[in-house]
């Protein structure tokens, strides 16, 4: 029996195994709609806005490991998306997103609610097809799927016109797909693997260096193996975080422009950096010419494009990370040497490292009259015990929360990461809990990203989705007035949130719990009540507006030369002295 | 320096996009470009021109494998190959100078392809410091329009020695 487009896009939804679908309906995909709301078997989430749709796939796809879906409509709808894709395509992020188009006699007429879907979305999409004929349709969706999830994870887009939704075909769903351009290597070169164990086997001060390809392969138990077996430390990237337990003895927490100071140390001192699907970002790397400058590397990625491109490999290894580190281990067992005898090796190195921990721990000053940011992140460490799936938004807050809550387990950190997009983390939150009903979803955020999307507090109320909103309100763009504060004179443009809502009241308004905290004493019954609550909360925290993140490498800096406080001159204009201090930024570096 | 790239890809929608667009956004160069189906109604070849450092066109080559569509790339400058371009060079024509033109266009082996009392219109094929030299050559005459197709190339068969007679059975077996 034939079936219409609408259908056949239903039934392919449902042998991909997919349960829930996020967007915002409109003209050309209300045959799609009509039909999608007939089906049982997937939930459709309304969102207020199509942004959120997109931030919501992907916090369920980070939350999951599968494919996070979005349907919405042509021009406006689809334009609200971009975001959402440039955002899975920097972070890996599997999104299968459908767009409506309108008919294809239309196309290129400049027809209402037109746009250039393909077109727009190319340079931000793993891969995008426009399906002009209803008897592809099957076929398209089956390799979109396959292609969002397979290889580097990524996002695809398909374009479906208004009448190839309503026009009929036969429907088959494919069982395969055979793409003759498109096949990623999984299994690495063995040569070059066992090149590699032999140089691990012999490194006196080797790092691992992990990225979010650790996380979409699977491979933390392999991962874990390797340091565990080897003895050796690991650091892990923003998007990495959760890919080794952070409360693991061999665990050297977030490297990077906020690295911890031990950390960015090691790296900067290490004869041997073994890259696990990363691909030494500029916020990892600091300045290229003084990274890492004593180290052979190993770089295992299943991206080629990874390998090269910014910073030297002399063992590559494209190859799903999973897959290789399989192989690795199995070489590293076979080989002589034991637990014990790697870590007597590495002993020294190991000594190292704790001693530039303890010459500079991550630390604060905590105040008895303004909440420290940090410590709020610390407390909700404490009194969740460390077990929570926790999406952030972008900023400081961002940062202290990659520094104090350690995560233990892969696919509980969702955070935008490549793109650094305000306004990701509360979508987010909400897909990670649509997902995972019974568990607790905490969203770590700061004033000026959450009103970048907080329209969709109405669909956790209506959901009652019981995402526990941290409101780290510092009535500043606090990030951006760091940089002023450090590299512009302390000139606040444009970083100062004069006026605010009453964060309460809004909640309120949506029909949530709104908890408020304004001295450091408060914060701990106000995260406990928060906690403790069924539904959907959102707590604002009034934080110390001028509480900077350090360590900071300055952009261009290397990495072993970090600010570890505020400098002199900014601590004298906090007291009311000249604000001197011009640098600019990413040339100017102080000695750590 | 430069290289030239054989890009093999489906003959989709949108592909010649994703990959000019590729080259566009990460901001490679592009000297000339050529796209034509290939024996195979279901693939095209796509002859890129590039200049770049070795960093550079590693990354060109793998960035374009990562595309879906593409088939094969093939960095021909790493190989022995032929490379030809085809100009159409439309030269005016004072009556004192047809003959030069006609002169000229014969050094080259170029061709004569259309003529009005006022221009003749060259066509030429060859590597490029060829078409360049006639260019160059016509330049003074006064060139009133002037089309290039961009290069395209083959790789030589390293194995040249078989003689024509016997490929047909090769190619049975
Ligand atoms: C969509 C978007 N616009 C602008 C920026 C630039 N930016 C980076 S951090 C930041 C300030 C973030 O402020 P807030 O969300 O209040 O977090 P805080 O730094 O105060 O913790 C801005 C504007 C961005 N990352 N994303």
């Amino acid at each position: 029996m034939k079936k219409t487009g609408a259908e056949i896009f239903c039934e392919s939804l449902r042998h991909e195994g997919v349960k829930t679908v996020f967007g915002l309906p409109g003209g050309v995909v209300l045959k799609i709609f009509d039909v999608l709301c007939q089906q049982k078997d997937i939930q459709f989430i309304l969102t207020r806005h199509e942004q959120g749709a997109a931030h919501m796939a992907e916090g369920y796809a980070k939350a999951t490991g599968k494919a996070g879906v979005a349907l919405v409509t042509s021009g406006p709808g689809m334009t609200n998306i971009v975001t959402g894709l440039a955002d899975a395509y920097m972070d890996s992020v599997p999104l299968v997103a459908f767009t409506g188009q309108v008919s294809t006699d239309l196309i290129g007429n400049d027809a209402f609610q037109e746009a250039d879907n393909v077109g727009i979305s190319r340079p931000c999409t793993k891969h995008n097809v426009l399906v002009k004929d209803v008897n592809d349709l099957a076929q398209t969706i089956k390799e979109a799927f396959y292609i969002a999830t397979s290889g580097r994870p990524g996002p695809v887009l398909v374009d479906i016109p208004k009448d190839v939704s309503i026009a009929k075909a036969d429907f088959k769903y494919p069982d395969k797909v055979s793409l003759r351009g498109y096949n990623p290597t999984i299994g690495g070169n063995k040569y070059q693997i066992k090149q590699a164990a032999e140089e691990i086997m012999r490194a006196k001060k080797p790092i691992i260096y992990v990225g979010g390809g650790a996380i979409f392969s699977d491979a933390a138990d392999e991962l874990r193996e390797l340091a565990e077996i080897t003895q050796i430390p690991v650091t892990m990237t923003l998007m990495g975080l959760g890919s080794f337990p952070g409360s693991h003895p061999l665990s050297l927490g977030m490297l990077g422009m906020h690295g911890a100071y031990w950390t960015n140390m090691a790296m900067h001192h290490c004869d041997l950096l073994i890259a696990v699907g990363a691909r030494f970002d500029d916020r990892v790397t600091g300045k290229l010419s003084e990274f890492c400058p004593e180290a052979r590397v190993v770089h295992i990625d299943i991206d080629p494009t990874s390998i090269k491109k910014t910073f030297h490999a002399h063992i590559p290894i494209v190859g799903d990370v999973k897959t290789v580190l399989r192989e690795m281990n199995v070489i590293l067992r076979s080989m002589d040497g034991n637990p014990a005898e790697m870590k007597a090796l590495k002993a020294p190195w190991m000594k190292q490292i704790d001693d530039w921990k303890k010459a500079h721990p991550l630390s604060y000053k905590q105040d008895d009259k303004v909440v420290k940011p940090q410590f709020v992140v610390e407390k909700l460490y404490e009194l969740t015990k460390h077990e929570a799936i926790v999406a952030t938004d972008v900023g400081q807050h961002q940062m202290f929360a990659a520094q104090y809550f350690k995560g233990n387990r892969p696919r509980t950190w969702l955070t935008s990461g490549g793109l650094g997009t305000m306004g990701f983390g509360f979508p987010a939150a909400i897909g990670a809990q649509v997902a995972f009903p019974d568990r607790l979803v905490l969203c770590i955020t700061s004033e000026g990203s959450f009103q970048m999307n907080l329209q969709e507090l109405v669909v956790a109320a209506e959901h009652k989705l019981p995402v526990k909103i941290v409101l780290l309100n510092n009535g500043v763009h606090g990030m951006v007035r760091q940089w002023q504060d450090l590299f512009y004179e302390g000139r606040y443009s444009a970083s100062l949130l004069g006026k605010l809502p009453d964060f309460v009241k809004l909640a309120d308004a949506y029909g949530i719990l709104g908890l408020r905290a304004e001295k450091p004493g408060e914060v701990e019954s106000v995260l406990k009540e928060g906690l403790k609550h069924k539904g959907p909360v959102l707590m604002d925290i009034h934080t110390d507006p001028f509480e900077n993140c350090y360590p900071m490498i300055p952009a261009g800096g290397a990495q072993h030369e970090m600010m570890l406080e505020d400098p002199p001159e900014l601590k004298l204009a906090r007291k009311g002295g000249p604000h001197k201090r011009k640098v600019d930024e990413g040339e100017g570096v102080l000695p750590a | 320096m430069e290289h030239i790239i054989s890009v093999l890809v489906e003959n989709k929608f949108g592909v010649l996009a994703r990959v000019a667009g590729l080259f566009s956004a990460r901001g490679y160069n592009i000297e000339s470009l050529s796209v034509a189906p290939t024996l195979d109604p279901t693939t095209s070849m796509i002859t890129i021109v590039t200049v770049g450092d070795d960093r550079i066109i590693e990354q060109i080559m793998k960035q374009l494998n990562k595309v879906v569509e593409v088939l094969k790339v093939v960095d021909l400058t790493e190989t022995h190959f032929l490379d030809r371009e085809t100009a159409l060079i439309k030269v005016h024509t004072k009556p004192e100078h047809r003959d030069e033109a006609i002169r000229i266009a014969d050094i080259f082996r170029a061709k004569i392809v259309d003529s009005s009392s006022t221009t003749y219109t060259v066509e030429i094929t060859g590597d490029v410091d060829k078409v360049e030299a006639l260019i160059n050559l016509l330049k003074p005459l006064g060139i009133k329009e002037l089309i290039r197709t961009g290069r395209i190339a083959i790789s030589r068969e390293t194995t040249r020695t078989a003689s024509p007679r016997r490929e047909p059975a090769l190619l049975k077996s």
